[in-house]
């Protein structure tokens, strides 16, 4: 209720700032007009075409980065030679900020998707891949060997043991990397110019008198974010209790 | 495990890639994926000190200081925030709000206020991540055990004395996840002003190489960009695990009660 | 002196009032050891809250020494039931017992004397860099009451402070708390819902009744200053106090059914 307040007050805040005079309108236009900006994109078919674009890079980035995550997650994981050999690599790699890639994407990719893909898969792929390792070797070594002594077959231990303590973890990489690939699916369309909403802020900012439709856009962004993180959310908990009732009956 | 054993892991596949990598383009007419002797040599000859100093300090330097800058006002902040249960409720959807724009966003509405000069690429780091530092600070300070809180109060901690020898240390786990989170968002920003609009930097290094189509310098540029990378989360890593040995402790203790 | 007069405290959420105290009326002598038992749900917790200060009345007051007690006043040092809450988690063992000392800027060499001393008084010596997580429950309770003995406090309170500690420490935890009363001299008052541990450990025991709270009856404990869990506890006059109080807690019980 009083978050309603503060969102609000954000709200008149911008409205009455470039109003008084205290911020040049030219730089911040009021809520009002950016307001009006906003309901005028919508109008527009770019709009619907970049916000289309913009999804659809972060979905195919995000799927192919999980898909590629969990496997090499769950079979890293689980082969604690790998383990061993891969740390030091996946630690170096890791920090590398994806934004360094930038340049080789525009050299293969030029301004199409391939460029917003490469940059989006690299950095939630990482994501992912940490947060498997981590479920994977949290698996009680209880539950483990209660597993082998029951003779479960490699298959059935994956299936019974390692995946339902991996799970929440999954869920948890897939959270962080969805952020993470919103994040440089826009740096991609607004540094290289990818079709999607990034380039059309990018746009907008190198036009003039357009600035309103620059920070429309923005709010769109970040209302993306908000949402990507409120689905990720609800859909952790929703799996993860169903996974906790399951998961008392696995144990015991 | 040997101390020659750990080593032998560490290196083993680095190595191997290394050498993968080497021997694939050693023939390499492909333009953009030279030989790895031809990036190396490239790598030798274009960082020397001298360009280190003109482009690599400057980047670091606006790096370091917006950071030192977000840290403080995303602590002091979140201090005052987190410790206040209305301001708390009033700005926390705010607050989120600001965090899920994605920070490059930032770079051209900056642009339109600041210009295009080291103050924009300082303030551009500043606001982009001081959002998980701040975030963080308030969710730490929020948490902090109520049981703590009384035997401060019992015990005459007040004011000041009670936001620094008690908030804070409790927080830090916290407030040192926030900075971690914005170091990354920072190195990123860092990147992207200097791509966007510099006269010197690493990324603006980089683009110009790219642009130039001198692809081993660019490669060069991009591995010396990721050793920085690397070498700030080393030693992030390194400072978080001394100021919080305590914590992990805690929690390993926590783990064997199961 | 602590004197409690007619302590009163309401709690309103919304709509509801819950009246957790009514009418509370005890006095504690300085250096004399009081017990407050009573049944559970009784608010010993609120009361104790509102004696140290953290929380206040509705109406009616605490003075300590003749001063109204509107906030943690000086001189009182508070030992937790919860203990693993209580200690800081990022400080050694050490620095948790000096950080209230340093607080009340004690000179250092002063801080360093009353510390070790402490440490030694519960019998924790050696155990200074070690952190609270380190060590077992009954440690930790220890590193509790050492911070509040190296306060040198004038009043000691104490809530349920042995209540989740395992049977053989508290006993060991209720004799160092009669030795450091009497070597120490300070005023102790402390809540259990253990009978025995109230007539053992008490000089006088005041009894609480159900919710909302009075004062149902008080006794003292006419046993010898010596006491030990052994003879003591066989004691006949020691059964004697223990049946009385039990039949008041049971009263107390009753009446609250009744209502």
């Amino acid at each position: 209720m009083l978050g309603f307040a503060g969102l609000a007050g954000l709200l008149v805040v911008i409205e009455l700032l470039p109003r008084l005079g205290l911020v040049n309108p030219a730089y911040l236009p009021p809520t009002s007009k950016i307001a009006v900006a906003l309901v005028d994109e919508a109008k527009t078919a770019t709009f619907w075409q970049a916000l289309g674009d913009t999804l659809t890079a972060w979905i195919t980035g995000l799927t192919i980065a999980v898909v590629a995550g969990v496997v090499a997650g769950l079979v890293i994981g689980s082969v604690p030679v790998l383990r061993e050999l891969t740390a030091s690599t996946v630690e170096f790699l890791r920090p590398i900020p994806s934004v360094a890639l930038i340049p080789l994407a525009v050299l293969l990719y030029g301004t199409e998707i391939g460029s917003s893909l490469l940059l989006i898969c690299y950095a939630a792929f990482w994501q992912i891949l940490v947060q498997v390792l981590y479920g994977v070797t949290d698996v009680d070594p209880v539950a483990e060997e209660t597993a082998r002594s029951y003779r479960f077959s490699t298959w059935g231990r994956v299936r019974h043991v390692l995946w339902p303590t991996a799970l929440p973890y999954v869920f948890t990489g897939i959270r962080l990397a969805a952020s993470v690939a919103l994040v440089l699916a826009i740096t991609a369309e607004l540094v290289i110019g990818a079709p999607g909403l990034g380039k059309e802020i990018g746009v907008a900012q190198a036009s003039p008198g357009a600035e309103a439709i620059m920070y429309a856009l923005i709010v769109v962004t970040g209302l993306l974010g908000v949402i990507i993180n409120l689905l990720a959310r609800t859909g952790e908990r929703r799996l993860l209790a169903w996974h906790q009732s399951i998961r008392g009956e696995v144990i015991v | 495990m040997g101390v020659l054993k750990k080593i032998f892991y560490a290196v083993a596949l680095p190595v191997v890639l290394f050498a993968t990598w080497f021997f694939m383009t050693e023939g390499s007419e492909n333009f953009y994926s030279p030989p790895l002797r031809t990036t190396l040599i490239a790598f030798k000859n274009t960082w020397t000190v001298e360009q280190l100093r003109a482009d690599v300090a400057p980047s670091l330097l606006r790096l370091i200081t917006g950071y030192l800058i977000a840290a403080v006002i995303g602590v002091a902040l979140g201090v005052a925030i987190g410790l206040n249960r209305t301001l708390r409720a009033v700005l926390e959807p705010v607050l989120e709000f600001f965090r899920a724009i994605p920070p490059p966003v930032l770079v051209p509405v900056i642009m339109l206020f600041a210009g295009i000069d080291d103050g924009m690429k300082v303030t551009v780091i500043v606001f982009g991540c001081i959002w998980p530092i701040l975030l963080n600070t308030v969710e730490g300070v929020r948490a902090v055990d109520s049981v703590v809180l009384d035997t401060a109060r019992s015990y005459g901690f007040t004011g000041p004395a009670r936001i620094t020898k008690v908030v804070l240390p409790s927080a830090s786990p916290q407030i040192a996840a926030g900075l971690r989170q914005a170091l990354s968002i920072a190195i990123i920003l860092m990147v992207i002003s200097e791509m966007f609009a510099a006269t010197n930097g690493l990324g603006f290094t980089i683009v110009q190489f790219q642009r130039s189509f001198a692809i081993p310098e660019m490669w060069s540029g991009i591995i010396l960009l990721g050793l920085l990378g690397f070498a700030l989360s080393l030693l992030f890593r390194l400072a978080e695990r001394r100021a919080l040995r305590w914590y992990e402790g805690l929690r390993a203790a926590r783990r064997q009660a199961g | 002196m602590l004197e409690v007069k007619g302590l009163r405290k309401v709690y309103s959420s919304g709509s509801r009032e819950v009246e957790a105290l009514r009418d509370l009326t005890f006095t504690v002598d300085n250096g004399d050891l009081v017990c407050l038992v009573g049944p559970s749900g009784c608010g010993k917790t609120t009361l104790l809250r509102c004696i140290s200060g953290l929380l206040g009345p509705t109406s009616g007051e605490v003075s300590v020494d003749g001063k109204q007690v509107t906030g943690p006043p000086p001189g009182m040092a508070v030992v937790f039931q919860e203990y693993g809450r209580s200690l800081f988690p990022w400080a050694s063992v050490r620095e948790n017992v000096e950080l209230p000392l340093k607080q009340k800027r004690v000179p250092r060499a002063r801080r360093k004397e009353l510390v070790e001393g402490a440490l030694d008084a519960v019998g924790l010596t050696g155990t200074a860099s070690a952190y609270p997580w380190q060590l077992s429950g009954g440690m930790q309770q220890r590193v509790a009451i050492a911070r509040a003995v190296a306060y040198e406090p004038q009043t000691l309170l104490m809530d349920e402070p042995f209540a989740a500690v395992d049977a053989q420490t508290r006993a060991d935890l209720e004799d160092l708390v009669r030795s450091l009363w009497q070597r120490l001299k300070v005023t102790v008052l402390f809540v259990t819902h253990d009978i025995d541990e109230a007539v053992y450990l008490g000089r006088r025991v005041v009894m609480l009744s159900s919710s909302p709270t009075v004062v149902q009856d008080e006794l003292t404990v006419d046993l010898p200053a010596e006491r030990d869990q052994l003879h003591t506890r066989a004691d006949p006059r020691f059964v004697e106090l223990r049946t009385r109080v039990y039949e008041q807690i049971q009263l107390a019980k009753k009446a609250a059914a009744a209502r």
